[in-house]
């Protein structure tokens, strides 16, 4: 057990330094967990921000124009005006996200308490804008409307309520908070996979893995010192990552305990290293292993919910990436860093990654011995 | 020593010298070597041989002093260029120029194409070579499969295709049998005498080898000790053997170490160590080892010869317990070989043929670390390692990393791996191959004393006859069956043989081991090769050569080809992606997850959130009894929104009080909670609309109708939208690491030397091996096209031919950009990764996909608006979704083509022609 857990730990340092001997492989690291989340933070703009707009007023009226001026930044770009005959060009070429066509006698119409229409040119392969911005649209233009039509009616007893939208936990809707934080565990499981995983087809194809086998060392004991080192050095450079950069450089607050947040970060990690010599045990060479990394990577990245929520996704969707480990940090990530969940709300999540991670590390362990003295 | 006059010298160097890092490699020599003669280098492990070769043949970069090969400077980029065809380099280290996966065929007929040979003279050349090296029966072996020797001997022909002025060779001989080495110099002699104005050159390690050249160099410490014919040599230091003379020849003080061995005899029992009954390998319906049978007593010296491949490795690799035996059985101490018995592996030691300790831990990191596996105390750690170091003369070299050691100090290193621990048998696969013979005798001086002394079973195969002579027994291999097996001197009796060489070489003559091929060889004259090939024109000789561009994109091609698993990922894994990230991204904002936290419970509070419970964008939850239910149950991040009444509501609203309700929307996901406001204010004016017409008050209020036309995309269905975006997204990623991977793969694992010492340009050598990426990703980009209309049913509206252009000038850029990340990277790892921050990070998010590229001056601004995935997502949207023309789109694709160029440029001037 001594002799075990001493091989364990000297074959683990030895992952260590071989990390601090490449350095690409350190400048790369550095990268990712500094300028890349600061970069991650930077590209998701504050939603709708400076939208182009362009309006075709054909009405010209008082309502009219008030409408058009409500339209201001840092939502909208102040409207252009625009002829009718420009629509379809303007919109091929991309110029305008939205245009608006206030049809003649709007005024009258409005006041006469008819039904008039307003038609709004959306861009829809603007994804993120389209919808989100064709609401505030509306609602902008009944805001703007009723006041207008009030103007002119004497004050009177309301029968009516209000309603207050208060958003918790990020106020101001500041999406740099979750640009930083979905890099952040983007790169966590970048690293921990290609790191566990590539290293040990190089080990392989170098036959220094072999010759480990005819040492009295254990498929179990060197996968373990593979997992520790790197769990290890990722969470070493996570903990930096989210002091330095996340809390200090970006200012996002941190809510909840970052100690339960690096247990679910080892938990993760566990699993993600467990799953990098899953893929290793599964390929030939490092080729076949870089694409198949692809292949895992990128749907964890685009569909973990870290940018987009998980809720609208088709069922099958939802379930194949309850398979991926990533889904749940980015659940637990979320919960304890920006709403200050406690253990007692998230354990759930753990105990997901602990069980994913313990799969692909006994199913890894059954096959090692066998792909690498093939 | 004053350099020699020598007229019109094929290389002179004057004052060069070389260091790596702190270590000297050359340190300021000056010589001329003659023309036409065969130069032997000798001297021991690491004193610059590799080095001085290496800079002979512009594979490294000069430092300081001078250098003329063949009449010209080497430090002038043009000369080296003009001299490479003339020049033939074997590098040192088993088969490190081929390519494992081609066959023999295929890694002759490449270098062939790489000269510039046509189809006939390749036959031809190619036929006579491997007849002449016995390898003639294995031309459709992939290189991979063949023994270390074999290896050797197709790196010679590889080398040889052409027919170079000067011939490098750097330890040729290492780890072949002693049949095919005899053969090789044969092949050399003939070569030389068609061609008497070739010069040789060659390090060896072979003193038998040094005596038949024309001119030796004796080299160590990085200056020259002496030079002259052997005969020169031999009388100079009054020996006998060069053996002798070039120890004689060493500083006082390393002399002091070496004396001759004498091997006590064998005084052992009958305990037997090793056993060994009908042990049988095959592979498929090849057997690699045929019914061996042996019994090795404890402290017997066992040694174990054969031709190449006839199955040695393979015997040894049963022993240890690293392959299972297909029949038969092997015991070590009377007990079964169990690969999972850890007791056992802790008496044995073992050392590969290859090189297989850790490249990126110093000597002594890389003993302690074996050291500790092997379970030795830890205060005990330090004295054995240290003990090693002296031992294996490797004390200079303890911090330093194996990577740049010699192949024979990393030898020393890999045996003193092998007996940190003191185990009780030792199976050595060819440790002395490619060790200076001072270093072999001490290897030796430390076998005999574990034999002897500690009673430690040993079990070696060897190449070298007079360590063989050494051994208490050995037995003689071939073709997977064990010819004899007996004392070496009752070897020799029976064979009636001089020596144990001749012995040896006798009985694999009898067995036929490709004699018959090389004798066939000889007989056979070839019919004097002058198929001049066709004079090249300017543009090939200055610019671009079609023909190595084109042998670099075959060799790729086949390998690519060879490894179906990577072909089917590259085709159709883009495919699979489009699959799940087409129908997973969704930026639609639907069933909102909500609670109600009711204060009030009248029916006008019931009235109010009614609404939400019926639309489809709301999914209502379990409501909420008090705050701490609230907070908890948001924190835990299953409701999205709540929406609280206050107390009293129902009241206060019939009174005119306005009272608020509060709609907690949860800003962590902030994206949905913009779109959440919308839809909460929108339906809050909805009740107010309806409770204004009940009251008896009415207020003034809108009718107002909203239309919204949804352009390109009037369903709002993401699908269409995505599609088109998400294609060029997956288009950047796999090819970009596939190409990457090529380049980054030869350079760990040793096959870039080709474009060192070659005369292939870097910008043949890229583009060629990137073309067979661009065509795959092209195919699979059509497939994708395909998807998208077919099963996706998004139809191209626009113009198909812009779309097809523009997808094949993007695959050009991606596999571009891949092959710009592997050159500045070194090893494959790093290179996995620098593609995938490259392209993995900015391609989703920076360009455009789901958010707009802003324009803010930022880096995200600046990365998302020169990356190549920007302009194609404009083209790939406007043809899909838009139905645009060239016309239209004729800037970004100008833009795409643009970045070819740069890319290509910057790609090839980063790589290197010369390691550094």
């Amino acid at each position: 057990m001594k002799n075990s857990l001493r091989h364990i730990y000297s074959l683990g340092v030895k992952e260590i330094i071989a990390i601090f001997r490449d350095p690409m492989l350190c400048c790369l690291i550095i990268y990712s967990f500094s300028l890349g989340v600061c970069a991650g933070a930077k590209s998701i703009p504050e939603g709708i921000s400076h939208a182009s707009i362009a309006i075709v007023d054909e009405d010209n009226s008082a309502l009219t124009k008030r409408l058009a001026d409500a339209f201001m930044p840092p939502l909208f770009n102040p409207p252009e005006k625009i002829s009718h005959a420009e629509i379809d060009r303007l919109l091929d070429e991309g110029k305008y996200t939205f245009i608006l066509v206030f049809p003649p006698n709007f005024q009258e119409k409005v006041l006469a308490n008819h039904t008039p229409q307003i038609q709004i040119n959306v861009d829809a392969t603007r994804m993120s804008q389209a919808f989100a911005g064709n609401n505030y649209i509306q609602e902008i233009l009944l805001r703007e409307i009723n006041a207008f039509l009030r103007q002119n009616v004497p004050d009177a007893t309301v029968y009516s309520a209000q309603a207050l939208v208060r958003n918790r936990f990020n106020q101001n809707l500041d999406k740099s908070w979750e640009g930083a934080v979905s890099e952040l565990i983007n790169n966590i499981a970048m690293i921990a996979l290609i790191l566990t995983g590539a290293a040990l087809i190089r080990e392989r194809e170098r036959g220094t893995l072999e010759h480990l086998l005819v040492t009295p060392v254990t498929p179990l004991e060197m996968m373990l010192a593979k997992v520790w080192s790197m769990i290890l050095v990722v969470m070493v450079t996570t903990l930096l990552s989210l002091f330095f950069v996340i809390y200090h450089y970006l200012d996002i607050p941190i809510a909840g305990s970052v100690t339960l947040f690096m247990v679910g970060v080892c938990i993760n990690l566990f699993a993600i290293t467990s799953m990098g010599i899953f893929l290793a045990c599964f390929t030939r060479d490092m080729p076949q292993l870089g694409i198949l990394m692809i292949l895992v990577l990128m749907p964890m990245q685009i569909l973990s919910g870290g940018t987009t929520s998980q809720e609208n996704m088709p069922l099958v969707i939802r379930w194949l990436m309850q398979l991926a480990p990533t889904t749940h940090f980015v659940v637990f990530s979320k919960a304890i860093l920006f709403r200050g969940a406690e253990f007692s709300l998230i354990w759930g999540t753990f105990a997901k990654m602990l069980l994913q991670g313990i799969f692909f590390f006994v199913v890894a362990l059954a096959r090692f011995r066998r792909t690498v003295a093939e | 020593m004053p350099p020699l006059v020598v007229e019109s010298p094929v290389v002179e160097f004057r004052d060069l010298s070389l260091r790596y890092g702190k270590t000297q490699a050359l340190d300021h020599i000056s010589l001329a070597l003659p023309p036409k003669k065969i130069i032997g280098l000798i001297g021991p492990d690491g004193v610059g041989k590799s080095t001085l070769l290496s800079l002979i043949m512009g594979a490294h970069a000069m430092q300081t002093g001078e250098l003329r090969v063949l009449g010209g400077d080497m430090r002038d980029g043009s000369h080296r260029t003009e001299i490479c065809p003339r020049i033939a380099y074997m590098p040192q280290g088993l088969g490190k120029n081929l390519y494992f996966t081609l066959t023999v065929e295929e890694n002759l007929q490449f270098f062939a194409r790489l000269f510039g040979q046509d189809a006939a003279e390749r036959r031809q050349r190619i036929d006579r070579l491997t007849r002449s090296t016995g390898l003639f029966k294995f031309l459709d072996r992939p290189a991979g499969k063949l023994s270390g020797g074999m290896k050797q001997k197709l790196g010679l022909c590889c080398s040889l295709i052409h027919d170079p002025d000067l011939l490098v060779l750097d330890e040729p001989t290492t780890g072949v049998d002693p049949l095919a080495r005899r053969q090789f110099w044969d092949l050399i002699d003939s070569i030389k005498s068609e061609q008497p104005d070739l010069s040789v050159i060659v390090a060896t390690a072979y003193m038998d080898e040094a005596q038949r050249f024309d001119w030796l160099i004796a080299m160590d410490d990085g200056h020259i000790l002496d030079t002259g014919t052997p005969q020169e040599l031999l009388e100079k230091t009054q020996s006998r053997d060069l053996d002798a003379a070039f120890i004689k020849l060493l500083p006082e003080e390393k002399r002091a170490e070496h004396r001759e061995l004498v091997v006590p005899p064998l005084e052992t029992g009958d305990e037997i160590s090793i056993e060994a009954e009908n042990l049988t390998k095959r592979f498929g319906d090849f057997t690699a080892v045929d019914h061996v049978s042996f019994k090795i007593r404890r402290g017997e010296i066992f040694g174990f010869l054969g031709s190449n491949g006839c199955g040695k490795t393979t015997t040894m690799r049963m022993l240890t317990g690293l392959q299972p035996a297909t029949e038969g059985s092997a015991k070590l101490f009377g007990q079964p070989i169990d690969g999972n018995d850890l007791e056992t592996r802790k008496k044995l030691g073992y050392m590969t043929q290859l090189f297989s300790l850790y490249n990126e831990l110093s000597v002594r990191q890389n003993l302690e670390l074996y050291a500790k596996l092997y379970d030795i105390p830890e205060e005990k750690v330090e004295e054995s390692v240290n003990a090693m170091l002296t031992r294996f003369d490797l004390t200079q070299y303890a911090e330093t990393l194996p990577v740049s050691l010699p192949l024979g100090i990393k030898q020393r290193m890999s045996l003193a791996a092998a007996v940190i621990h003191r185990p009780q048998i030792l199976i050595l696969d060819e440790p002395t191959s490619g060790v200076d013979p001072v270093a072999r005798d001490s290897f030796w001086e430390l076998i005999i004393e574990l034999s002897r002394r500690d009673h430690v079973t040993v079990f070696i195969t060897t190449h070298f006859m007079n360590e063989a002579a050494r051994c208490d027994r050995i037995s003689l291999m071939h073709a997977g069956r064990s010819l004899a097996c007996d004392t070496p001197e009752n070897l020799i009796r029976e064979r009636g043989a001089a020596t144990l060489e001749d012995a040896f070489i006798g009985y694999l003559e009898d067995a036929d081991s490709g004699a018959a091929d090389a004798a066939q060889a000889a007989s056979v004259q070839p019919e004097k090769t002058s198929v001049a090939a066709a004079p090249k024109n300017w543009f090939q000789r200055h610019v671009f050569d079609f023909g190595r561009f084109y042998a670099c994109f075959w060799r790729e091609l086949l390998e690519l080809r060879r490894d179906r698993i990577r072909t089917t990922l590259a085709l159709f894994g883009a495919m699979i992606l489009m699959i799940v990230v087409g129908y997973g991204i969704n930026m639609d904002v639907e069933k909102i997850d909500f609670a109600v936290l009711d204060n009030d419970q009248s029916l006008l509070s019931r009235d109010y959130t009614l609404g939400l419970y019926n639309s489809r964008y709301f999914l209502p939850h379990k409501p909420i009894a008090n705050h701490a239910e609230l907070d908890r149950r948001m924190k835990s991040g299953e409701l999205q929104m709540v929406v609280e009444i206050p107390p009293s509501f129902g009241q206060h609203v019939q009174q005119g009080r306005l009272p608020a309700v509060a709609f907690w929307v949860d800003g962590s996901r902030a994206a949905p909670a913009e779109t959440v406001s919308g839809y909460v204010s929108a339906y809050h004016l909805n009740w107010q609309a309806r409770c204004s017409r009940e009251s008896a008050m009415p207020l003034p209020i809108v009718n107002l109708k909203v239309e919204s036309r949804y352009r390109y995309n009037p369903d709002v269905l993401s699908l269409p939208a995505m599609a088109p975006a998400v294609m060029p997204l997956l288009l950047m990623m796999l090819p970009a690491i596939l190409a990457a991977l090529s380049v980054v793969r030869e350079k760990e694992l040793g096959s870039i030397i080709n474009l060192y010492v070659t005369p292939v340009r870097r910008s043949e050598f890229l583009f060629g091996k990137q073309l067979p990426y661009v065509l795959f990703s092209f195919v699979s980009a059509v497939l994708l096209m395909l998807l998208i209309i077919f099963l996706f049913g998004v139809p191209v509206k626009g113009s198909y031919f812009l779309l097809l252009v523009s997808l094949f000038v993007y695959c050009i850029l991606s596999t571009g950009l891949g092959l710009l990340c592997s050159s500045v990277t070194k090893s494959q790892i790093a290179v996995i990764f620098l593609a995938m921050v490259a392209t993995l990070m900015p391609a989703p998010q920076m360009c455009g996909l789901t958010n707009p590229v802003p324009d803010d001056g930022s880096l995200a601004a600046l990365i998302g608006a020169i990356y190549p995935t920007t302009h194609m997502l404009l083209i790939s949207r406007g043809v899909f979704n838009k139905g645009l023309y060239l016309i239209d789109l004729w800037r970004p694709l100008l833009i795409l083509v643009a970045e070819i160029g740069v890319i290509g440029v910057i790609g090839v001037l980063l790589q290197r022609k010369q390691e550094k």
